[in-house]
């Protein structure tokens, strides 16, 4: 900003035979400003549009159908009953947060472990190697890997753990934590690379190895950075629908075990809301586990942002 | 769209037109029969359209479903020829059909349904029972396990009942309640619940405790199709399409088309051409029972 407030009085001032141009330019330049300023905004737009879409849609069903109660700590979930329909998200809630949970057990040490060796224990054509290879695996749809979780993990988690089924918790979570590891790895690298090399250098200096320098100065250095990384891999995770969809087992109940198959919020929704008529109760109950969702990734987001900013603060 | 255009024109007319459907509609000596009604026969009756198109061009099938109640209300408005319902006529919809001073709908047989319940192939059930499936899938059965129900499974950690289920809009997930749970019943929940019938196959072939259900059609050899009793300790049916033709089988119901009183004129054609061989032949293609 300040910038550009510099370069206008420049231009007012410059000799008469550059005015025009210069005149022209800074019409394009305000076009270019406007366009780029437009840009910046739709986000905050695109969000509350959305927001207001799918709260305007379940508000009715909110308002006055709705038993907060019910909704929100009973386990049963009936939108089609015939005599006693239901909207409790209990079970739903508990297996998004048990499959992110399970998700993010397995991708934090994983993602930080990576993140760290590339950022401090490799260098040259291994460390761009690996940055390349775990954006790739960022790019690997979602539906693959849901694939992958029928066909490879499936029969693999039935042999090994004697379970009778292999679509449920363990599946999601391994699935869902692969794919929360590029996130964690390329947020945690540049937080890490962040720390400057004074620290390194000063704690090499001062006797630590590389390991003690490590785990003493730059994990409590970038912490803020590491810990948004987690939680932006936290947040890939609860909102993740192919993948579990195909790989969680689709079951309605809070699971006492991982080798437990649930559903998750996500999965209810892209199940269940193409064959419900528009404006039905149903309908607009699966708008309000929009919501929920919607508040539960906000708060995610939101803090992973707060402790960013409290980061760049210091 | 009642513009006159000689000649070849025409044709690049409609070929402009076509996204607008007009050309149909120009075509004045064409008969529109409208079908409306069931999801679960929705599929059934786009096949019979299209396939009916080739046999009389002159008349044109317009299919749509949003569920029985919604094809057999259409009918009472008169908005319909012909309404799909995979259920009965309730008296009321009888009731209001006096009222609006229409002469009695006319129910026709066009297809039966089945659901076959699966086990694992080295499951020994011999056979169970209605009552038996309702305590295994219905909510406040108690039966979790399959020594419960007095059947050991070979292959099966502790017994336990794996119920692979359908999500909620499927039509055989609604059946499966109507039939088995009963008008008022509702599903146990911990089900796994699959998005399609064959998902649902391939699970129960792999998986030694699960139990399973599905249309007639996705029956197989690598898995065992349970012989079920309408009462306890009654003699068990096999489901095939001659028990499910003939009513014997538990598990079944007809799929019907209604009319204003009897059919008539291309509405009476279509109907016997659907219960022809030709006709009858694409209800088993769609995983149906033929009547015929």
């Amino acid at each position: 900003m300040t910038a550009r407030q510099d370069v206008n009085p420049q231009q007012a001032t410059s000799p008469p035979d550059d005015d025009r141009k210069a005149r022209a330019g800074s019409a394009l330049e305000r076009v270019i400003e406007f366009a780029i300023k437009a840009s910046g905004f739709s986000a905050i737009l695109f969000v509350f549009a959305i927001f207001f879409f799918v709260f305007s849609t379940a508000s009715e069903f909110i308002f006055e159908k709705m038993d907060f109660v019910e909704f929100l700590t009973s386990p049963e979930w009936y939108p089609t009953s015939l005599s006693n329909k239901r909207y409790g998200t209990l079970a739903l809630l508990a297996g998004t947060v048990s499959v992110t949970g399970l998700a993010m057990i397995i991708a934090v040490p994983l993602g930080l472990g990576s993140a760290l060796f590339i950022s401090e224990f490799t260098s040259g054509s291994v460390k761009e190697g690996l940055k390349i290879t775990i954006e790739l695996l960022a790019a690997i749809p979602s539906v693959v890997w849901g694939f992958i979780g029928l066909a490879v993990m499936n029969p693999l988690i039935i042999e090994v753990f004697d379970a009778p089924i292999g679509l449920n918790v363990l599946n999601g979570g391994i699935i869902l934590g692969l794919m929360s590891v590029p996130i964690i790895v390329s947020i945690g690298e540049d937080a890490l690379k962040a720390v400057p090399d004074s620290f390194r250098e000063a704690s090499l200096a001062l006797g630590a190895t590389r390991w003690q320098t490590a785990r003493k100065v730059l994990f409590p250095a970038a912490r803020s950075g590491l810990l948004a990384a987690v939680l932006l891999g936290v947040g890939r995770a609860i909102g993740e629908t192919m993948a579990v969809l195909m790989a969680t087992g689709h079951a309605v109940q809070i699971p006492s075990s991982p080798l437990d198959s649930v559903r998750t919020l996500t999965a209810t929704i892209a199940a269940e809301l193409g064959e419900t008529a528009a404006g039905s109760d149903h309908y607009q109950a699966l708008f309000a586990v929009g919501v929920l969702l919607f508040l539960l990734t906000f708060g995610v987001n939101l803090a992973a942002d707060l402790i960013v900013r409290g980061r760049s603060a210091r | 769209m009642t513009i006159i255009v000689p000649g070849k024109r025409r044709y690049l007319l409609c070929a402009g037109l076509i996204v607008l459907a007009a050309c149909s509609s120009s075509n004045s000596d064409r008969t529109v029969l409208q079908n409306k009604g069931s999801d679960t026969l929705v599929n059934v009756a786009q096949a019979w359209a299209e396939n009916y198109s080739r046999v009389k061009t002159d008349v044109a099938v317009v299919v749509s479903g949003g569920g029985s109640g919604t094809g057999i209300a259409a009918l009472i408005n008169g908005k319909v020829d012909i309404a799909n319902a995979s259920r009965e006529m309730k008296p009321e919809e009888h009731e209001s059909m006096k009222k609006n001073g229409l002469i009695a709908a006319v129910q026709h047989t066009v297809a039966r349904d089945a659901i076959v319940v699966f086990v694992h192939k080295d499951n020994p059930a011999a056979q169970l029972s209605v009552q038996q499936l309702a305590c295994v899938y219905g909510e406040g059965g108690k039966c979790s396990t399959w020594t419960d129900l007095g059947i050991e499974v070979p292959g099966c950690a502790k017994q336990e009942i794996i119920r692979i289920s359908r999500q909620s809009n499927s039509g055989t997930y609604v059946f499966f309640r109507e039939t088995v749970l009963g008008k008022t019943g509702d599903f146990k929940l911990g089900s796994r619940d699959m998005q399609g019938s064959k998902d649902v196959v391939d699970l129960v072939t792999h998986t030694p405790c699960a139990i399973g259900y599905s249309g007639m059609g996705y029956a197989n050899e690598k898995l065992k199709s349970v012989c079920v009793s309408a009462n306890d300790g009654g003699a068990c049916v096999t489901p095939n399409a001659e028990t499910a033709a003939s009513g014997v089988y538990p598990i079944a119901r007809g799929l019907y088309m209604y009319t204003i009183g009897e059919a008539e004129g291309a509405a009476k054609d279509y109907l016997d051409w659907i219960l022809s061989p030709a006709g009858q032949a694409i209800v088993t293609q769609s995983g149906f029972i033929p009547v015929n």
